[in-house]
């Protein structure tokens, strides 16, 4: 590697300099040390370029389109509407509905891994929620749309692609990561707590529901604002099973059952067509922006929480 | 209601929520293989889509995937792990670390149809790449980043302190000790990370919809900037853009896609669990 | 070349201080003779173990802690900016309380020091790892097994494997942290018995198991308490004759 060392280790060890100029050795440390640290702060500069690239594109739209007409309610580029309220108001529906779904269920499957369940049936339950997880969006909008939408039309509404057939999809989506990071959430509660509990005469679910799940809360907040993010910004399965309807829905009891538009699809779906530079695109783009400035406020909130945590942490570092 | 019942009925709760969770997965996992299963034949897997999708195969489309995969594997890899590297072994608790992981927790988050609008701004007209396995790389192996950040973070966290003591103690340098020492014994929590990633990237679809996926392309790719078909977007042109297509070539399709998705994670699962065996201490 | 008139090690006013400004050893002053075992003793958290990775820099992984006062190595101030810590720790090598071998086979352990630092040459390596063997009293148990994994040595092969190991980097000052501490009556009585023969060659300075232990290996002792030394002289005097009270009693077993 370099001559200096070569000669401490070769001498008898009585002699040799402690000091060494800068070699060859230490020149490639040197380059590669700083690589390292070039790596890991490429990744806020890789966010900026995100941001930087959406606005390049998007912007323009704000000289292009007055304000109120985006807040308008009609969706129709052909006609030059571009009122993004519709496809706002999909977006909260579909993602509404998804976490009314998987909230509850992914909480449960939490508490019942975490507390209930024989070691056996968690050997093979949580490898089935990370094949979940594995699972591609398009591969569960296909079934939606082939298998799922006939039978919910079959049960009695006009269409089986509705804003609920999106929520139901998106659910399952969003399901292992609720399920994981609650998991971790309440695995993290100290044993003593549940002991402490049950040995002043609780039975198991009062100890999960008075001290369990209070203990975890600040982890269950942070799985459920993720399983969020996952459910807005997810896009083939939405566009594919919600009919892509880019009306403003009828209020009503019903108003899940009818078909919606999503931020996300109506990006997928209409960015192939439009020529580039136009306003149809950049208002597309303006949309990926408020998609971008949405997760990234869910996710800085949830990193927060999730970085309380981290600091606990014992942290092995050299 | 006495506190016993009570109990009774929530554990009764509990585990019915825990079955409606499990069941649909097992459900649609077979479904798939029992629909599609009757199209998987040899020319189904070798052949170029002919009659307008309507039959022959979809090879370019596995092998448009594949290639992906890989491009997606060689920019991100690199930069994952340094990254994982740096956070892990030289980050010191500042505002700069605090940015980085803020920044990595983002990416995690960032939607998939927004990588691809990123992509196509960046990639495919700004540095005029085009549609093209190059764009679609690029964008993909980003969007990779933040899995394969965190789970070789994890992994090289868990390398016991005393084994970097030892090393730095017989004058090893701190470089020479994360490369002789750390990376290797953290690499199977890498490589998991490194496959789990991949595979998610395999599956991807609202990425490649606007930087590499051609709707149709009755032809092998002839270079890094040309476009491909990919088996994601394939089944979505074929399941809701081609009228008149054969289910079972759509639940064919379907199946081929997830079983090249579910035996990376497969692969990763056996990859962690085996060398943890292995492992002596 | 052993400059018998100088010491080995010496410390001048150390004080160590951690991030929260609490300070670990103050004021040490002490010259360390060369081949010698030199013991550091006293209760726990007197700041002997953190005395003994001040000596090969291992203190500079704690984040945020400041050193004050001069070490030098040879009458070389070793926290001088020209030092290079790599170079410093082959020549002051430390063996930790818990025996950890590298993964890897022995041959690859006992090498490990030598090939981070450039050597090749096969026949240098295979010369030093009989040599370290044979001076860590290890040669015959696993001369036909050098290519076997280190783990699966015992307790006791493992420490003084690992003793080999900083033997076959040939350093000029071993540190022992508590060498002896996980290991049987038998294994502990094997290593202490091969520090006889290394003081021929090395300066050894050693954290003990116990008072007993201090006063079975040293050629000369310094008694801690809170990060101070509170004496230091020829074994003799400090474990039969202790000038100070402190040391008696804890010599004594009053306390600690």
């Amino acid at each position: 590697m370099n001559v200096t060392t070569a000669d401490d280790t070769t001498s008898t060890g009585q002699a040799g300099p402690l000091t060494g100029t800068t070699d060859r050795g230490t020149w490639r440390e040197f380059f590669v040390e700083h690589a390292i640290k070039a790596a890991g702060i490429s990744m806020i500069a890789i966010v900026g370029l995100i941001f930087f690239f959406l606005l390049r594109e998007g912007l323009p739209t704000l000289g292009e389109v007055p304000l109120g007409a985006l807040l308008g309610t009609r969706w129709y580029p052909i006609e030059e509407l571009y009122g993004l309220i519709p496809l706002v108001i999909g977006s909260l529906l579909v993602t509404a509905g998804s976490v009314l779904i998987a909230v509850p269920l992914g909480l449960t499957t939490a508490i019942y891994l975490s507390e209930i369940a024989p070691q056996w049936q968690r050997d093979i339950l949580k490898p089935l929620i990370e094949v979940l997880a594995g699972i591609p969006s398009i591969v569960l909008g296909f079934l939606g749309w082939v298998a799922l939408a006939p039978l919910i039309q079959s049960l009695g509404a006009p269409t089986g692609l509705t804003a609920f057939t999106g929520s139901l999809v998106l659910a399952y989506m969003a399901l292992p990561t609720i399920i994981s990071i609650s998991e971790d959430a309440l695995y993290a509660v100290p044993k003593e707590y549940r002991d402490g509990a049950l040995a002043i005469g609780a039975t198991q679910w009062q100890a999960i529901r008075m001290v369990v799940l209070r203990a975890a809360s600040p982890g269950l907040v942070t799985a459920v604002m993720l399983g969020i993010g996952r459910a807005i910004g997810e896009t083939m399965a939405v566009m594919m099973v919600t009919g892509n309807a880019a009306n403003m829905p009828a209020f009503g009891p019903a108003i899940l059952f009818e078909p919606v538009r999503t931020m996300t699809a109506t990006i997928a779906a209409e960015m192939g067509e439009v020529s580039q530079g136009s306003v149809h695109y950049h208002t597309l783009f303006l949309i990926g922006i408020l998609l971008f400035i949405i997760t990234f406020a869910i996710n800085s909130l949830a990193g927060r929480l999730i970085g309380g945590q981290e600091q606990r942490r014992k942290r092995g570092q050299i | 209601m006495t506190r016993q019942q009570a109990q009774k009925i929530a554990v009764s709760a509990i585990t019915a929520a825990a079955g409606l969770v499990v069941l649909p997965i097992v459900l649609v996992i077979v479904y798939i293989i029992v629909m599609g299963a009757g199209a998987i034949n040899w020319t189904f897997l070798t052949a170029l889509p002919s009659e307008g999708m309507t039959e022959g195969g979809i090879m370019p489309a596995i092998l448009g995937t594949v290639i992906l995969t890989f491009g997606t594997a060689i920019v991100s890899i690199p930069l994952a792990i340094g990254a994982a590297v740096y956070l892990a072994e030289y980050a010191q608790d500042n505002w700069l670390t605090r940015a980085v992981r803020l920044a990595i927790v983002n990416l995690a988050g960032i939607p998939s149809i927004v990588y691809g609008l990123f992509g196509l701004g960046a990639f495919v007209l700004f540095l005029k790449l085009g549609t093209s396995i190059i764009a679609g790389s690029l964008t993909l192996g980003i969007m990779t980043l933040p899995v394969v950040i965190s789970t070789s973070e994890e992994a090289i966290l868990a390398v016991p302190q005393r084994f970097r003591m030892v090393s730095l103690s017989l004058g090893a340098t701190k470089l020479q000790t994360i490369r002789h020492q750390v990376l290797p014994q953290a690499l199977p929590g890498i490589l998991t990370g490194m496959i789990l990633g991949l595979s998610r990237a395999a599956g991807e679809t609202a990425t490649l919809l606007f930087t590499v996926a051609a709707f149709y392309l009755p032809r092998l790719p002839q270079s890094l900037f040309d476009q491909t078909m990919a088996l994601p977007y394939h089944l979505y042109v074929i399941a809701t853009q081609v009228p008149n297509m054969p289910l079972t070539i759509q639940y064919g399709t379907a199946l081929i896609l997830l079983l090249i998705v579910l035996s990376l994670t497969l692969v990763a699962s056996v990859v962690r669990t085996r060398v943890r065996r292995r492992r002596e201490w | 070349m052993p400059e018998q008139n100088h010491p080995k090690i010496s410390l001048l006013d150390v004080t160590f201080r951690y991030a929260d400004e609490t300070e670990a050893l103050r004021k040490i002053t002490l010259d360390i003779a060369p081949n010698q075992v030199y013991v550091l003793f006293g209760p726990s958290r007197s700041g002997k173990s953190t005395l003994l990775r001040l000596l090969n820099r291992l203190s500079d992984l704690t984040e945020g802690a400041q050193v004050s006062g001069r070490i030098a190595l040879n009458g070389q101030d070793i926290f001088s900016p020209a030092v290079r810590v790599a170079a410093l720790r082959r020549r002051v090598s430390m063996v930790f309380a818990i025996p950890t071998p590298l993964p890897g086979s022995i041959r690859e352990n006992l090498t490990y020091g030598l090939r981070m630092a450039g050597a090749t040459d096969p026949l240098m390596l295979e010369e030093r790892i009989q040599q370290s063997l044979v001076q860590a009293a290890l040669w015959d148990e696993v001369k036909d097994r050098l290519d076997h994994s280190a783990m699966a040595l015992s307790g006791g092969q493992q420490q003084r494997l690992c003793i080999a190991r900083s033997l076959a980097l040939q350093p000029e000052v071993l540190l022992l942290d508590n060498p002896t501490s996980g290991l049987d009556p038998l294994s502990t009585a094997t290593v202490e018995d091969s520090l006889y023969e290394l003081k021929r060659s090395y300066t050894i300075i050693m954290v003990p198991h116990s008072v007993q232990q201090a006063g079975r290996v040293a050629d000369r002792a310094a008694f801690m308490l809170d990060g101070e030394l509170i004496e230091e002289g020829p074994r003799d005097r400090i474990f039969i004759n202790p000038t100070h009270e402190r040391t008696e009693s804890y010599v004594t077993g009053r306390f600690g």
